[in-house]
């Protein structure tokens, strides 16, 4: 009984050694990780995730320190893909209690200080000088920075409103 | 019944026997229903892109005017049934799961029914099939058999396949709807004649009309209608859902299956629906677009059951109050059939060209009642027409896993619903297919937004480089002509400085 319990935890210390150097010893770092996962990313800069930029959720994802679904406007696609690429199980659960939205204006309060659309990373609002905005409904990724912006608030983030094209069966409830 | 027959129903595996409820409505002659007080039309009563309106609120039109027109290459017109005021055009419930309302126009009837002037035609056979195809997409019609493909694109199929043979639908395969057997029983020529225009637009040699065995009377007045026409066949179908399925149709009749994600033109057929070949006939005799269809009005709450010829656009709550109102607590009503068909969240909506029923269910008929655990009978798999494995997939997506689910072949579901039906413990497989393929259409569109995303931000930082790299240049431009100017001013002033200096001399001399 004991030779057979200090034979196996020989075998095993020596084993998880060998293991140990291993890993250090032949470590390759993966190869332009960051740069590849900003590429995934949408590139708007929109700091929605609460890093500077996509570059900065690059790093975080890379490290580990961000879960998958940081990105609101990439939505549960973005979340699967990246959860592909670094090989983690991903929760979308937490996604879904995020109401996707976009940025409105109202018409009555806008003063077209232009100030919005200078800050909007994908070009989504329009408008002139004291001529009032609007919002592309197809670019918004809803990231908040015009809202923020606006000196009237005049631009509110609103709910994505629910068409044929975008309506879909809700997941059967299940006893 | 022939031998080639036996052997073909022998080898058929799949499929289900709901409760036919067919004698409820099958000896109902298809009578008029007389127009309602308002009229809403759907720009979107087909698959492919909404229709364009033509026409401004307040307009009076005409029947058969064209009010809105196809945009793009999938699409179909919308013409008026009758003549009228265009009251709005703006969203209204439209016949759809969600209960949304979408873009609709609403025609208030004047009673006059006065058309606009029609072309007709006496000789459709000797139109050239582009015309034909093209009468067709004129006409507004589409698939009557509930799939609303625009008939005038699939009758194009011919030109990128070659399409050998054609094949009418008549298998009516779900429980109540009974007004395509209806439609061959009184209009069979016409379904024919149809049949053989629809043959010629596609370049098919031969016709083959499948109808179920349960209608006797409509596979002998066809049979009597084709009998002049050599290339025109009628063969008898197992009574079996989901026999009018496409793809199990054309297995079945031709013993050629359709290739997952494929079209039936891929293999030489294309397949129109029995209701469609009427309307086509009519369509291109007439010159009268498509503006009325025939529905079968049924279930057990219903005070008369019947077979109506309505104006589309006709809201169901009218339809219901024609035939007499509900005698029973209505549990639910559906539109279409009861295993394909769409639940109603009310009757405020209008029937549309797809609309081949509408049912008016007691609880007892709807069932339903909670769902228990999988115990992996496996009679899902039994009975479902593609060969899939649907406890599996909804095990899958259960837990979150759409995309394993379509490792299992659920892209290749039909949503024929055989699963659910069946399932002993009444597991709402088919609703968990719908769930699925949803969920994986918002991941591809949220994709898709997220790559234009990226080329909207690409295009920004480009322009912001670009706005900053000129406003630099124009700065060095105007720094390179201030000093140019500079050094002119300070040349032109040492000049004439020079010029005073010999002057100077001059004048003291």
């Amino acid at each position: 009984m004991l030779i057979a319990v200090t034979s196996l935890t020989l075998i095993a210390t020596c084993l998880g050694l060998i293991l140990g150097i291993a890993a250090r010893r032949f470590h390759v770092e993966p190869p332009e990780l960051v740069s590849e996962l900003e590429a995934m990313l949408p590139g708007s800069q929109c700091g929605q995730c609460g890093f500077p930029g996509c570059n900065g959720a690059a790093e975080a994802l890379a490290d580990g320190l961000a879960p998958v679904t940081l990105c609101p406007p990439g939505g549960p696609a973005l979340a699967l893909a990246l959860a592909d690429k670094l090989g983690v199980q991903v929760e979308l659960g937490a996604m879904g209690e995020r109401e996707p939205t976009i940025a409105a204006v109202r018409e009555d309060i806008c003063i077209g200080c232009t100030k919005c659309f200078k800050e909007c990373p994908t070009d989504a609002i329009h408008g002139a000088m004291k001529q009032m905005h609007s919002v592309m409904k197809e670019a918004c990724t809803g990231c908040g920075k015009c809202a923020e912006i606006c000196p009237t608030e005049a631009v509110t983030l609103v709910p994505v409103a629910a068409t044929l094209g975008n309506w879909r069966w809700r997941e059967p409830a299940f006893a | 019944m022939g031998f080639r027959d036996l052997i073909a129903d022998f080898k058929l595996q799949w499929g289900v026997h709901p409760d036919g409820h067919k004698s409820l409505t099958s000896e109902r002659p298809i009578e008029s229903m007389p127009l309602p007080e308002r009229l809403v039309l759907p720009l979107a009563q087909h698959i492919g892109a909404p229709a364009r309106p033509v026409v401004a609120p307040g307009e009076r039109v005409l029947r058969g005017q064209r009010l809105a027109e196809p945009v793009g290459m999938v699409s179909s017109a919308v013409h008026a049934p009758t003549s009228g005021r265009i009251a709005d055009i703006g969203d209204y419930p439209v016949p759809h799961p969600s209960g949304l309302a979408a873009a609709a126009l609403v025609l208030l009837p004047d009673g006059l029914d006065e058309p606009v002037a029609f072309e007709p035609c006496e000789d459709p056979h000797s139109l050239e099939a582009d015309e034909i195809a093209r009468r067709v997409a004129a006409g507004g019609v589409v698939g009557l058999g509930g799939a609303t493909f625009p008939a005038a694109v699939k009758l194009g199929l011919g030109k990128r396949n070659p399409v050998h043979t054609l094949l009418l639908n008549g298998g009516e395969c779900e429980p109540y709807l009974s007004c395509d057997d209806r439609t061959m029983r009184e209009r069979p020529q016409a379904v024919v004649d149809g049949a053989r225009l629809m043959a010629r637009a596609l370049g098919a040699q031969a016709v083959v009309i499948g109808i179920e065995r349960n209608k006797p009377a409509a596979i002998a007045a066809v049979q009597l209608a084709a009998s002049g026409h050599p290339e025109v066949s009628v063969r008898a179908l197992p009574v079996r859902y989901p026999m009018g399925s496409e793809k199990q149709l054309v297995a079945y009749l031709t013993g050629v299956e359709v290739p997952a994600g494929g079209l039936s033109a891929e293999v030489g057929v294309v397949v129109h629906n029995v209701g469609t070949a009427a309307e086509v006939s009519r369509v291109l005799r007439t010159g009268e677009p498509l503006t009325h269809r025939a529905l079968t009005v049924s279930g057990a709450a219903i005070s008369r059951p019947a077979n109506l010829r309505v104006a589309i656009g006709t809201s169901v709550a009218d339809i219901i109050a024609h035939c007499g109102g509900v005698r029973r607590d209505v549990a639910r009503y559906v539109m279409g059939g009861p295993m394909m068909g769409m639940l109603l969240p009310g009757t405020d909506v209008p029937v549309v060209k797809g609309s081949s029923g509408v049912l008016s269910l007691t609880s007892e008929e709807a069932g339903g009642g909670s769902a228990s655990a999988c115990i992996r009978c496996a009679r899902c798999a039994g009975v479902c027409p593609i060969g899939l494995q649907p406890f599996e997939m909804a095990a899958r997506i259960r837990a979150g896993r759409a995309e394993a689910a379509v490792d299992l072949g659920l892209k290749d579901c039909i949503g024929c619903g055989s699963c659910a039906y069946t399932c002993p413990a009444k597991i709402p497989l088919s609703h968990y297919f719908s769930y699925a393929k949803g969920s994986l259409a918002a991941a591809e569109r949220s994709r898709l937004k997220n790559e234009s995303i990226k080329k909207l931000t690409a295009a920004r930082s480009e322009r912001l480089a670009r706005e900053a790299r000129e406003k630099a240049e124009a700065a060095a431009r105007r720094k390179a002509e201030r000093e140019a100017a500079k050094r002119r001013a300070a040349e032109a002033a040492a000049g004439e400085a020079a010029e005073e200096r010999r002057e100077v001399p001059q004048v003291s001399a």
